[in-house]
């Protein structure tokens, strides 16, 4: 009676120990990529960084450089996309949270803002295209800076949406019991108390457009020299990546290298001062 | 004291229709100016509706773009394999069949992966570690696309191409059905690399999600399974895989509806050949990737148009892919909120 029960037991167990290293593989493999990226990234980018990437632009074919007017195109891109998106993201998610709750212009808008929130970006770009690069007939940094507030609105409403109902009733109903207007209980209580978190989904939303590529391709697209005009083509980190890495020559791959390096750590930053800044929030 | 403010008011011009309505008892709201309230609330839903607005503006302008291509192919675009430039024929069969096989690849390598990684981070993490482990795995999330994709056909597609690629065909390559699958010249680049990248890109979005809805599982479901004697692995999938099955399908729908769109990445390493191949290791094209690569040099209308009405199906499959994914989620939270 024992040894057949015997059996089945070893049996349990081996099955259990099996699926438990194999879960335990799966992290590593995560994680081993993560830090293959991370390392191949950082020695590649190294090699190639130095104080003129900083001071000259991209250079013509065959010739050193640096990245300057694309460092400064891919800040003032997303600076001004961070700029429009802030408060349409903001002002969204507040009617998402304290007015339109369960109606249904809520239920859809919140049901429509999670599908952007995972669209292809390419596409947005692809419509931004249509309905305004055809239409002035340039590309430009305008158009680029549009793509990219449409990627990161979503990003922004859903935070302050989230961040809005963690606040208690207790504290509107104080304000309001105060004779305050629902506008000022809103804006001067309410959403005041979560800061830290709608700052947090800002920044998130800063990392999620700054390494985008697909959208600027036929928005800002590229530009070889320093262009500080809005309504022209724009140079910006991403694009002259994806050009220079894919060009047979060297100081170009080199260069894409050290830009793909200063993206990802400018990206990784943001995205764990981002994280800090909400363990903060949560814990005041 | 009420007249002292409302006289500050701007609305306070009609005095007279308020004298005539003196008789009513003071309403609590005299001192408020309202109108700054409606304002306020028109101003915020006028932004939810500009949300909601965008995604409807989205496939207008894309469909109407697109309607060049309708008209001269028609529905046959979708099961054509020709795409030339040059004599304006286009048919959108290859890079939809690469679009749908890179992300099954991903799905395929992704989903048990991300499995493991959520059993991992709910099971048997100590709790020190929880945070940076899922952390770290959130920022694989986080790397910029484009340096998926640098990093595939720099450093990834030679190894790939050099060691994985000649021994899956030494080990598949006879079995009479999957075997055409994996011959072919290895050279790093192509559909099967494509799909693995996408898998490594997707596993942190399916990962964490599959987390979140592990954690909501009542530990007094988990305990009582421990309680008759069960392993942890019997728990995990006896107890906390059916409780969860709603969002863990929810979660590997996010992850095709993020692989289906996936560009940079998918650019660089899929070769960039319009072509139904049986190799998995021969190049291709996905619908972001000819997208990416064409649209900017696309000068004929109905190129340009055949394009967009691409970047339209990628649009449709994607929203169809990702409303499944939500309604699944918003189900089990549903779900949740009945049982406790």
């Amino acid at each position: 009676m024992s040894a057949p029960m015997t059996n089945l037991y070893r049996r349990r167990l081996f099955v259990n120990r099996f699926n438990l290293v194999m879960s335990l593989g799966t992290m590593a493999f995560g994680m081993g990529f993560l830090l293959w990226i991370l390392s191949i990234l950082a020695f590649r980018g190294f090699e190639s960084l130095s104080p003129t990437l900083f001071t000259q632009t991209t250079p013509p074919p065959g010739s050193a450089g640096g990245l300057a007017n694309a460092i400064f195109g891919s800040m003032v891109i997303v600076g001004v996309a961070t700029f429009i998106s802030t408060p349409i993201g903001i002002l969204a998610g507040i009617y998402l949270a304290e007015f339109g709750k369960a109606g249904w212009i809520a239920r859809a808008t919140r049901f429509i803002n999670d599908i952007l929130l995972s669209a292809p970006s390419i596409v947005i770009g692809l419509f931004i295209y249509t309905v305004y690069v055809a239409k002035v007939e340039h590309f430009s940094g305008w158009a680029g800076s549009f793509a990219l507030a449409l990627i990161a609105i979503p990003v922004v409403v859903r935070t302050t949406e989230n961040m809005l109902q963690l606040v208690p009733s207790s504290l509107r109903e104080a304000a309001v019991a105060l004779g305050a207007p629902m506008w000022k209980v809103i804006l001067m209580v309410t959403l005041k108390a979560v800061r830290g978190g709608v700052i947090t989904g800002i920044l998130l939303a800063v990392a999620r457009i700054s390494g985008e590529t697909a959208p600027l391709l036929f928005t800002a697209l590229n530009n070889q020299f320093w262009n500080s005009n809005m309504d022209a083509p724009m140079a910006n980190l991403p694009v002259v990546i994806f050009q220079f890495a894919l060009s047979p020559f060297q100081e170009w791959q080199d260069l894409a290298w050290a830009a793909a390096l200063l993206i990802t750590v400018t990206v990784l930053i943001i995205n764990i001062l981002a994280r800090s800044v909400f363990r903060q929030a949560q814990v005041r | 004291m009420t007249s002292a403010i409302s006289a500050s008011l701007p609305m306070s011009a009609d005095l007279p229709a308020r004298t005539q309505r003196a008789p009513n008892p003071p309403s609590l709201n005299r001192g408020i100016p309202r109108w700054q309230d409606a304002l306020f609330e028109k101003t915020t839903l006028f932004f939810a509706l500009f949300v909601l607005g965008s995604l409807l503006a989205i496939l207008i302008a894309l469909s109407i773009a697109a309607v060049p291509a309708m008209q001269k192919f028609g529905l046959g675009f979708f099961v054509t394999d020709v795409w030339n430039p040059v004599t304006k024929n286009f048919g959108a069969l290859a890079p939809i069949y690469g679009t749908l096989v890179t992300s099954a690849i991903a799905l395929l390598i992704g989903v048990p992966v991300s499995f493991g990684i959520a059993i991992f981070l709910t099971e048997m993490c100590p709790t020190v570690l929880k945070r940076p482990l899922g952390t770290a795995v959130e920022l694989l999330a986080a790397i910029p696309s484009i340096i998926y994709g640098m990093w595939g056909l720099f450093v990834f597609a030679p190894i790939f191409g050099e060691y994985i690629q000649p021994a899956l065909t030494k080990v598949f390559g006879d079995l009479w059905i999957l075997g055409p699958l994996f011959q072919g010249a290895p050279n790093g680049i192509g559909v099967l690399s494509a799909g693995f990248i996408l898998a490594i890109m997707v596993i942190p979005f399916i990962a964490s999600v599959m987390r979140d809805v592990f954690e909501i599982v009542p530990p007094v479901l988990k305990e009582s399974a421990y309680g008759i004697g069960c392993t942890t692995w019997e728990v995990v999938w006896n107890v906390v895989l059916p409780y969860t099955r709603v969002g863990v399908i929810g979660g590997i729908m996010l992850g095709l509806g993020r692989a289906l769109g996936e560009t940079m990445a998918v650019t660089f390493v899929i070769g960039n050949a319009y072509r139904i191949s049986a190799s998995l290791f021969a190049p291709g094209n996905s619908i972001a990737s000819a997208l990416a690569n064409e649209f900017n040099e696309a000068s004929d209308p109905v190129h340009s148009a055949a394009l967009i009405m691409l970047g339209l199906v990628l649009f449709l499959l994607t929203f169809i892919v990702l409303a499944c994914s939500r309604l699944l989620l918003m189900q089990l939270a549903k779900g949740e909120g009945r049982k406790t």
